[in-house]
């Protein structure tokens, strides 16, 4: 290793699953049995005594100044207790940024929980009501009068800049990643490819829409928020500032949450205002976004345009890639402030040692629905343009399109492999580990990729469209600093862990408890796991940027090693014996290799033998309880190359994904079949975003796409059948379990690969330039 | 997304049902079959009726049976009741079990209704893709009494149709189709089970190894589906082969005058045509 | 607001005499009136396939009904699907082949490939792929679920006999 691990802590290369217990294993999950029974309790279950629906009345203009919101005939309507305008909650401010770098100039952007005097998209909330009954809440909605006067629009990020508001451009930033000349880089080029591509605008859309419901507790003065998730650490600081409440006047309650993929329980206006209308209304608030709503309301994504060319010299090294950027943010900037469009940046250079580069992007403010994170933040549009500059280079050279990959890899001897900007502030890359060349090998074996480049040729010699593509990509995850975890064995043996972490359905609390329980020495099935309730755990993570399994999975198990170490110290006076004779197996501290009936303490038994008070103590603190904390400086970089093999109807211009393969490098797998779920399923959303799912704007603004009969997610007949090969070549040395991140490797390179393979069926490379490839784009590429 | 009040009224007999709706239709009263149509038009709120006649306790009205030369379908008879072709409704029975499968899916089909699809009228309804191929009669009635509508007159543009807003879509009548007809049926949309961008159903004879009485229907393409008499021409006493299919398909583009929307232009759904018909005239072949 | 209805739903074999407005969808019938939220609501236009219940043996959108139209009918939802803690083969089918994450579609799936299987038990597998391509999921990419649901099958075939 070279020294880019200087300073940091580093750990030697952990245990394989073989050599593992339940770490590593496919065991079936803790959380299924309630939610296959109707047991589940996601933010529509829940219910308080006396609570009020609110309902929100939103705007129908893309860009507009509201002249006059007339609530007399709604307010007549039986049921109704209260409607809101801006004018009502005007000491609120805007809702807030989490954290973003440079995020300061983004400020004027921010959302107001209700329009000011403007309204900026079409869903923009312009007043809410309160009503005993949510039918009753959709009447009066309907019955406000809004009153207001048009503005222009703007619908292209790349269109001239109008004003956001007067003197401030709709240009919100010029962001900027550079390292290595990229002027003399393409100046001595051998070849230079020039692309001009488009990501279309897609969002996570999960199954379950938002919902929130405010409850104050008068006894004892506490706010609470029901209905989070992904953050609620992180959005409980956000609303205790923006509310001016002390933080324990203030707890946020994660319950089931019906699908995360970065837009669900990032803080939203209706978030803000259950709370308010909570205090100042004296009951109850629920609200439950309806799916009209959702596709026009919620958080969207990956809308870019990339004017971007690529330097080789002539052996096919890529000398730089140059890129600008418009990167579409919609109406405002949301809690993310300029994040995705920075780690679009930041990723462009993916796994190839590339000596220049430059990244310019126009962040820019538009009349539509406001852009954040969605499941592989800029990555997803980073490796469509990457990998689209890479097939259009390696054809332009008559290079294969593997090897021209393969020359410019990132190869095994240069990790950790550093990136660094010559930006002020901009956080470097350092690559923790892997072998590339290595899982471009096994990747390509296992598609059997020269022979199916054989018989899509024969194929298509027959007259059909038909050919397979590629995409490299390198994730991140686990991004620190810091998370912590509480665990505790009850006198009946069974196990409490309270984590910061959350749970949207991916499997957090299995994870958690394998990784628990592998430590310990107990039945993953003895564990019970708590996220999500800022009032059982001051601090936490969250789940988002693939960061519950690295990080808050590291506190896990240093938390359990440390009960571990205290259940074995007073195991070893209790059976009178050396801790290091000592080991726990299901539960039960037992001599190691001692035959069956020798000695042993049952955790539950030592628990009572630890009660307050007890002899043994001898001033030690009572019970069998720890916390404890995993700290770390540095992301961890899992890697990937999707494969994809596509049919293209010429006629009607439908493209047809016959086959994909996964192969990701995970570093370890703490649930191979966990694992595998998430990456198929983020590749059934890729695949959406490639070919199906598209969030159309009209020229005025009007959303297109707000039904499900109009936003096209895939079913089970558009899904192909996917391989995944999962490896552990390159184990994290950044964590003591060598883990990375799941949970946006299966998504990252769907885009490239869909279009890399479309290119080859169609035999013209560089053909697709645009996300999602529609059969009416199809056509008119044909054409 | 709650729907707007409105009144329920559930008769158990037509003449009930007929009468009930001869007061409730002039304050926009409408009947309920189904509503795999109408109640997610009433989830958005884009249709507010006052009044609800819902007619699926209706006796009778779920008759399925054979009258003569015709498949006779009453109001309430699913989707579902096509997913097996049963023999008695010959060739016919065929035809419509390989339509049904591309009408929206599964649980729509369990509750959604063939009149229903018919008085609703969305241009890329199957059904009435199928009724004016194949030439149906509609039977409308009213407290009055009842009138018969051939296919032909009925479609008057997107959701738009020949019916009162008192007239009750009682029965469809479908004519059965000789012995030895061929038919085929090719729909093209972004995901399966979607509304169509464009379909094609068609039949004819093949007499003498000539096509002979070729029925050519295009639906999704234009405001209402219609039959495409050039096409037919084109087939009509040629040899049922690629040929004729694709020179039927080019005739088809040739006339037709697609609808436009912001995602697909009038051009993409002209060349669709061709392909659907060219498509639904080799399935039928097979 | 207008005028309730008196009605009577037989969810699971147990009778939920319930008072709704005419407008009220069977979904919020089930889920507010009768608590039984198992049954979720994911667009309320028909497309989703979250709130499908079993209705006289037919799989239905219950966001596509009103409540007053299930008025003495007998409804079937997720949690009459387990006989005690004996989960039914399709619940230990999506389990062990982890046909679920987020799991709010899973009570959907349940219901229609539980009906399905009942009224078809040698069902095609196109047919299956058919129908089950009815509800959509947006967590698992559709692999392990029609797993989950070929072993059921196999399973309820065996019981069946």
């Amino acid at each position: 290793m070279t020294d880019h691990f200087a300073g940091a802590k580093t750990y030697p290369v952990p245990p394989t699953t073989e050599q593992r217990t339940i770490l590593g294993k496919r065991a079936t999950r803790l959380e299924d049995p309630p939610l296959v029974s109707g047991r589940g309790r996601y933010a529509g279950d829940i219910n308080f005594p006396r609570q009020l629906h609110m309902r929100m009345v939103r705007s129908s203009m893309a860009n507009g100044t509201i002249k006059s919101v007339n609530v007399a005939e709604a307010l007549k309507v039986p049921g109704v207790v209260a409607i809101w305008t801006h004018e009502d909650i005007k000491e609120l401010g805007p809702v807030d940024f989490r954290a973003d770098r440079g995020a300061e100039i983004l400020k004027p952007y921010r959302q107001p929980v209700l329009a000011k005097g403007r309204a900026r998209y079409v869903g923009d909330p312009i007043a809410a009501v309160f009503a005993e009954d949510p039918y009753v809440a959709e009447d009066a909605a309907d019955l406000v009068e809004v009153e207001m006067e048009e503005l222009p629009v703007v619908i292209d990020s790349w269109a001239t800049p109008g004003e956001f508001e007067p003197g401030r451009s709709t240009e919100g930033a010029l962001l900027k990643h550079s390292f290595g000349d990229i002027e003399a880089a393409f100046k001595k080029a051998h070849t230079i490819v020039e692309l001009d591509l488009f990501t279309g605008r897609h969002s996570g859309v999960p199954m379950e829409t938002r919902g929130a419901l405010g409850y104050y507790d008068a006894t004892k003065d506490i706010l609470e928020l029901h209905g989070a998730a992904k953050v609620p650490h992180r959005n409980r600081e956000t609303l205790v500032k923006m509310l001016g409440r002390a933080p324990k006047g203030l707890h946020v309650h994660e319950s089931h949450v019906g699908g995360g993929f970065g837009i669900r329980g990032e803080l939203y206006p209706e978030d803000v205002l259950v709370l308010v209308a909570a205090m100042r209304l004296g009951r109850p608030i629920k609200w439950i976004e309806d799916r009209r709503e959702h596709l026009m309301c919620a958080n969207q994504g990956r809308e870019q345009r990339h004017k971007c060319r690529i330097a080789a010299d002539e052996n096919g090294r890529v000398l730089g890639i140059d890129d600008e950027i418009f990167h579409d943010q919609g109406a405002y900037v949301r809690t993310h402030g300029a994040n995705v469009a920075n780690r679009t940046l930041c990723m462009m250079t993916g796994g190839y040692d590339i000596p220049a580069y430059r990244g310019i992007a126009h962040y820019r403010l538009t009349n539509k629905t406001p852009c954040a994170t969605y499941r592989a933040p800029g990555r997803y549009e980073s490796t469509f343009v990457r990998e689209r500059l890479m097939d259009a280079l390696a054809d332009k050279m008559g290079l294969d399109r593997i090897e021209l990959r393969r020359r410019n890899l990132i190869t095994k001897a240069q990790m950790p492999y550093l990136i660094e900007f010559e930006e002020q502030g901009v956080e470097e890359l350092l690559y923790d580990s892997g072998d590339y060349e290595l899982l471009l090998d096994k990747g390509l074996k296992a598609f059997r990729w020269k022979e199916r480049e054989a018989e899509c040729a024969a194929r298509r010699a027959k007259g059909e469209a038909v050919g397979i593509g590629i995409a490299f990509f390198v994730e991140e995850s686990g991004r620190g600093p810091s998370d912590g975890a509480k665990m505790s064995v009850d006198v009946n043996g069974d196990v409490e862990l309270i984590t910061g972490g959350a749970s949207l359905g991916q499997g957090f609390e299995t994870s958690m408890a394998q990784i628990a329980a592998e430590a310990l020495g107990v039945d993953y099935q003895k564990i019970t796991v708590v996220h999500g309730q800022t009032d059982r755990i001051a601090q936490g993570i969250g789940a988002h940027a693939a960061r519950a399994t690295v990080l808050t999975g590291g506190a896990v198990n240093e938390t359990a090693l440390k009960l571990r170490a205290k259940a074995l110290e007073f195991g070893a006076e209790l059976l009178q014996l050396p801790v290091g004779d000592l080991d726990i197996v299901d539960g039960v501290i037992v001599k190691k290799g001692a035959p069956p009936g020798g000695p042993s303490l049952s955790l539950g038994d030592l628990a009572k033998k630890l009660a307050p008070g007890a002899k043994l103590l001898n001033g030690r603190d009572p019970h069998l309880a720890v916390e404890a904390w995993f700290n770390t400086d540095h992301t961890v970089f899992p890697y990937g190359i999707h494969f994809a093999q596509v049919r293209v109807d010429r006629q009607t211009g439908q493209t047809v994904c016959e086959n994909f393969l996964i192969a990701y490098d995970i570093g370890r797998a703490v649930n191979p079949m966990m694992v595998e779920g998430q990456l198929v399923g983020g590749c059934v959303q890729g695949l959406g975003g490639a070919l199906y799912e598209e969030f159309a704007y009209s020229e005025s603004g009007e959303p297109l796409a707000v039904t499900f009969v109009d936003y096209l997610l895939p079913t089970m007949r558009e899904a192909p059948q996917i391989d995944v090969m999962i490896t552990e070549d390159a184990p994290s040395p950044m964590n003591p379990l060598g883990i990375k991140g799941a949970g946006e490797g299966g998504i990252n390179g769907v885009g490239g690969a869909i279009a890399s393979a479309i290119d080859d069926a169609l035999g013209k490379a560089g053909a697709v330039v645009q996300l999602p490839v529609t059969p009416q784009r199809m056509k008119a590429m044909l054409a | 997304m709650k729907p707007a009040a409105f009144l329920y009224h559930a008769p158990r007999t037509l003449e009930a049902a007929l009468t009930l709706l001869a007061e409730v239709a002039p304050q926009d009263g409408r009947i309920l079959a189904g509503g795999q149509s109408l109640v997610p038009a009433m989830a958005f709120r884009l249709a507010r009726p006052t009044h609800l006649v819902d007619i699926n306790g209706v006796a009778g009205l779920d008759r399925l049976a054979i009258d003569g030369n015709v498949l006779s379908v009453g109001a309430t008879v699913r989707h579902a009741a096509f997913h097996k072709a049963d023999p008695a409704f010959g060739v016919l029975g065929a035809l419509l079990a390989d339509v049904v499968h591309n009408i929206a899916h599964y649980p729509i089909r369990t509750r959604g209704t063939m009149c229903g699809s018919l008085a609703h009228a969305d241009p890329a309804s199957e059904w009435c893709l199928t009724a004016i191929t194949l030439g149906a009669e509609m039977v409308a009635k009213t407290a009055k009494g009842a009138r018969r509508i051939p296919a032909a007159d009925y479609f008057q543009g997107i959701m738009s149709t020949a019916l009162e807003p008192d007239e009750l879509l009682a029965e469809v009548r479908l004519p059965l189709l000789a012995n030895g007809t061929k038919h085929g049926f090719y729909e093209f949309n972004r995901r399966a089970g979607d509304f169509a961008i464009g379909m094609a159903l068609v039949t004819y004879r093949v007499e003498n190894g000539k096509i002979a009485d070729a029925h050519v229907g295009i639906g999704g393409i234009e405001g209402s589906p219609r039959r495409v008499p050039e096409a037919e021409a084109a087939l009509n006493g040629q040899a049922p082969g690629k040929v004729a299919f694709e020179a039927a398909g080019k005739a088809t583009a040739a006339v037709v005058d697609p609808i436009e929307d912001t995602q697909t232009p009038a051009s993409y759904r002209r060349d669709l045509a061709a392909t659907v018909v060219s498509r639904a005239l080799e399935r039928a072949a097979a | 607001m207008t005028d309730t209805v008196a009605i009577t739903l037989n969810i699971n074999g147990e009778d939920h005499r319930v008072s709704v407005e005419p407008r009220r969808t069977l979904a919020d019938t089930i889920r507010d009136d009768c608590g039984k939220t198992g049954t979720h609501i994911g667009c309320e236009h028909g497309v989703c396939g979250s709130c499908t219940i079993i209705l006289d043996g037919e799989p239905v959108r219950s966001c596509l009904m009103f409540a007053v139209q299930a008025d003495g009918r007998k409804l079937r939802t997720v949690e009459g699907l387990a006989k005690g803690n004996q989960l039914h083969p399709i619940q230990q089918a999506f389990i062990d082949n982890h046909g679920l994450q987020c799991g709010f579609c899973t009570p959907g799936f349940l219901m229609l490939a539980t009906s399905v299987l009942e009224k078809e038990p040698d069902i095609a597998d196109a047919d299956l792929l058919d129908a089950l391509s009815s509800n959509l999921c947006r967590c698992t990419g559709y692999q392990n679920i029609i797993k989950a649901v070929r072993q059921a099958a196999i399973e309820m075939r065996g019981a069946g006999k």
